[in-house]
């Protein structure tokens, strides 16, 4: 059998914590040839960034402990090498780009240090790679190499931040370049560009590239080959065709179905009453304007979806409706009333009908509290709504509705998974019986699985309670399944809106059409496809 | 930054003032000079006199104006008990002070980061348990009873060091040591803590990935992040040595300012007394300033 570039056998590894052992990579097998691109697919806890982790020696330890198997680089096993000759390994031959380039830069030192240092620490001269670094700059995109050495991180947008990261891992043309995660905190025209420049970086220079993912688009855009991993083991591998058009694992059948962006259109709300009218508002934060002129309506039983990318001002529209932020012009009529001209006493009754879902619930759901208090703090403020006898019942309730056992109640955060703490987040929202349910980024932080859940309990709860959403999202494919209506901004302006068939199917503006085009497909034909219409547009471009 | 500056200078010039009037009407409860520095049997006649000449009958404002517009003058006054500027006793000790505060913060602060950051560096190991558990002890033991100690062990007992004064290099080893336990304690806490939260950062792995040494990765990578609070805990102990090493210099009898200050207050000596803490002052404003300017060095996304 020929050697394998890299091959890991019967890798087990296992953290230590204080509630026990876990077993978080449990007898894992793969192998990577030069010049593949191979994808590790998985949500979280799978164990797909523990096992990357320690092909270059990133565990940390303690807590974690490899207990078996062997990684093979070259035929010789990395466990069995001095700590000299493997840490020579790692940059040289074995590099690492990761999700989050502005925490995975030094926030202190300039970003020409950075990369100068990759190539010194093997052996580089002073001059020699700064030279390079320029070059290694150049390559992956910056614009002016020779004043963004001199920068520091948080001086670059998040794109450019993640082709430092590039630069500075292919500084000495490794043999295998591992990407964990790395477009998942960007924008989508941005991961695009990102997954063209390391897919066309990889065909040039032959390295083989294991990308870790959770995301089915991101495969389809780039692997040759992938491997499925739950709970900590390899469930299923193959061609990235066969393991989409025949998956054998129920797992893996599972995760390709609950892929958003394969449902049917909604044909838009029979209702021509509009619930909330917003009209003409404005908000500048000292000389940058952050939102001009936007309107819209919400009509009775709408899902109106607001995309775009980040500072496009999506979050902005929504603080303004609720209030958490003034606006500098502009109304926002509600049951004829211009909710950015009200008292606090008038605001507060109305603030009822309109409820809030946040992105990450760990942090929007306050970790002291019980689900109880959490839920029924809304009647602290609002006593009317409730009198204090009936408060447990109605959570027991609302718990129920949102598909969560009653014993939810006596539980604090920290003892859900993230799609738990999501349906309380949507409880809490519904305790006051709302009209409108804004949800800003709701489902971003959730694995596929359990977003399709949520957004089916969302989708449940708008036909028991006649709810209306404002649905703000980056993510297309959840749009295009959720959504009855789209408003597309850039830079605090509305680019296009419309029913959602008509913007995914007859995108009128171009940066719509850039939207859609940058959007990953799970399917491999339909992503090739896409890559193709892409690159000729880009071409028409030049 | 320099608006930065100008708006601290200001700021500090104000309490400055606060500070002098504070000490000015305050000093002046603690009892009438006259009575002490005259014999017991002086008489009232000579009494008066003395606070006469020295311009302790006067209106309390119109003292206090006096006093205020001389010192605009930098004019400090003269001490009753030495007969000099006040100004040039207080420089005298405040010269022994800065001496002590700078070389027992430099040994305090190098040793500390050091020990501090190999230690969270093998989080858990015997190292750091030996580390935790010595600076501990260090960190809650109080001065006055090590210094006591020092002296009865190392002075008495075993004849090694001198018990006060100064002159040679051995007289300064006692105060060093005992000044030195206690930030020593405080500072390794607060930079193993600020380490272990900075190890666990990306960027250290991210170095891990290049192939930096671990050395490298602990003074170079992770330290420099680390050290904001670490410097901020740094200039707090400073400023506890400036104005607060009372206690040991008098104990090992030590001419600098803290001894200064008490003796002048235990003898009412009013214009030294204002003039040691007016420079004391000053000088952890401007440590203070130099703090917030080694903030802007250190992380470069700090701008002020």
């Amino acid at each position: 059998m020929a050697e394998h570039l890299l091959e890991i056998k019967d890798l087990a590894v296992v953290f230590n914590t204080i509630a026990g052992q876990v077993q978080a990579v449990n007898g894992v097998n793969l192998h990577l040839d030069k010049g593949e691109v191979l994808a590790i697919l998985g949500e979280s806890g799978s164990g797909k960034s523990v096992t990357a982790s320690a092909v270059l020696n990133l565990i940390d330890m303690p807590p974690g402990e490899i207990t078996a198997g062997e990684i093979r680089f070259k035929g010789e096993n990395l466990f069995d090498m001095p700590p000299a000759r493997r840490r020579d390994i790692n940059g040289k031959n074995i590099a690492m780009i990761f999700q989050d380039p502005l925490s995975y830069l030094n926030p202190v030192y300039r970003i020409g240090w950075q990369i100068e240092e990759a190539l010194k620490v093997h052996g580089a001269k002073e001059k020699e790679a700064r030279l390079e670094t320029l070059r290694l700059l150049e390559k992956v995109g910056i614009t002016e190499p020779i004043s963004a050495v001199r920068k520091y991180p948080h001086q670059f947008s998040g794109g450019q931040r993640q082709r430092v990261m590039i630069a500075m891992a292919l500084a000495l043309r490794p043999d295998i370049l591992i990407a964990d995660e790395p477009t998942t905190a960007l924008d989508v025209t941005v991961q695009a560009q990102i997954l063209d420049l390391l897919v066309n970086l990889q065909k040039e220079t032959g390295m083989a590239l294991l990308i870790i993912t959770h995301d089915l688009g991101v495969v389809a855009e780039v692997a040759n080959r992938v491997i499925v991993m739950q709970n900590g083991k390899v469930i299923e591998a193959g061609s990235v065709r066969d393991i989409y058009f025949k998956p054998s694992h129920k797992y893996t059948k599972q995760l390709i179905k609950s892929a958003p962006g394969k449902g049917k259109f909604s044909l838009g709300t029979s209702s021509s009453n509009p619930l909330l009218s917003v009209s003409k508002i404005s908000k500048n934060y000292g000389v940058f304007r952050a939102l001009k002129d936007i309107s819209f309506d919400l009509m009775e039983g709408e899902t109106v979806a607001i995309v775009g990318e980040s500072g496009s001002g999506k979050s902005t529209t929504a603080k303004i409706l609720l209030r958490l932020e003034n606006a500098n012009s502009g109304s926002v009529f509600y049951q004829n009333q211009d909710i950015l001209t009200l008292s606090d006493q008038d605001l507060l009754k109305k603030r009822r009908d309109i409820q809030m879902v946040f992105q990450d619930p760990s942090q929007s759901l306050n970790p002291r509290m019980t689900v109880l208090q959490l839920i029924s703090e809304a009647w602290v403020i609002h006593p009317d709504v409730l009198p204090k006898n009936k408060w447990l019942r109605r959570v027991e309730d609302l718990l129920e509705q949102v598909g969560l056992e009653k014993e939810y109640a006596r539980r604090f955060p920290h003892q859900l998974s993230g799609g738990q703490l999501q349906r309380i987040a949507i409880a809490r929202a519904l305790a006051l019986e709302p009209k409108i349910i804004i949800c800003d980024e709701a489902v971003s932080a959730l694995d596929v699985s359990v977003q399709a859940q949520v957004i089916s309990l969302l989708k449940k709860l708008k036909k028991d309670l006649g709810l209306s959403y404002i649905f703000i999202a980056h993510d297309l494919p959840v749009v295009r399944d959720f959504a009855d209506r789209v408003i597309v901004m850039k830079e605090g302006q509305i680019v296009e809106t419309g029913l959602t068939k008509d913007i995914f199917l007859k995108p009128q503006k171009k940066y719509t059409q850039e939207l859609l085009l940058a959007s990953l497909e799970p399917d491999p034909d339909v992503q090739l496809a896409r890559r193709n219409t892409r690159k000729k547009l880009l071409e028409y471009k030049i | 930054m320099t608006n930065f500056l100008i708006k601290r200078a200001v700021t500090s010039a104000l309490s400055l003032f606060i500070l002098v009037v504070l000490v000015f009407f305050l000093i002046r409860l603690t009892g009438d000079p006259a009575s002490l520095f005259l014999p017991l049997d002086a008489s009232e006649e000579a009494k008066e006199k003395f606070r006469d000449l020295n311009g302790l009958n006067d209106p309390i404002l119109h003292q206090f104006f006096q006093y205020f517009s001389d010192l605009i003058r930098l004019d400090f006054g003269i001490s009753l008990r030495r007969a000099e500027p006040a100004i040039d006793s207080v420089l005298r000790g405040f010269k022994w002070t800065l001496q002590l505060a700078a070389i027992t913060m430099s040994l305090v602060a190098s040793l500390a980061i050091i020990i501090g950051s190999i230690a969270a560096f093998r989080v858990g190991g015997f190292f750091d348990r030996i580390v935790t558990f010595f600076s501990l002890i260090g960190a809650s033991a109080p001065d006055f009873w090590i210094a006591i100690v020092a002296i009865v062990v190392f002075s008495v007992g075993l004849g090694w060091l001198p018990t006060s004064g100064t002159g040679t290099i051995f007289h300064w080893v006692l105060p060093i040591s005992v000044l030195f336990i206690r930030p020593f304690g405080l500072i390794l806490q607060v930079v193993r803590g600020s380490m272990l939260n900075v190890l666990s950062a990306g960027y250290i792995k991210t170095a891990r990935a290049k192939g930096v040494k671990d050395t490298v990765i602990i003074f170079v990578h992770g330290l420099r992040n680390a050290m904001l609070p670490v410097v901020t805990v740094i200039g707090d102990q400073a400023a506890g040595i400036l104005n607060g090493a009372v206690i040991v210099e008098t104990i090992f009898g030590f001419p600098g300012v803290g001894k200064l200050m008490i003796d002048s207050i235990l003898q009412r000596d009013f214009a030294v007394v204002l003039a040691s803490i007016i420079i004391t002052a000053v000088a952890i404003f401007v440590m203070n300033i130099l703090i917030d300017i080694i903030y802007a060095i250190l992380d470069p996304r700090i701008r002020y």
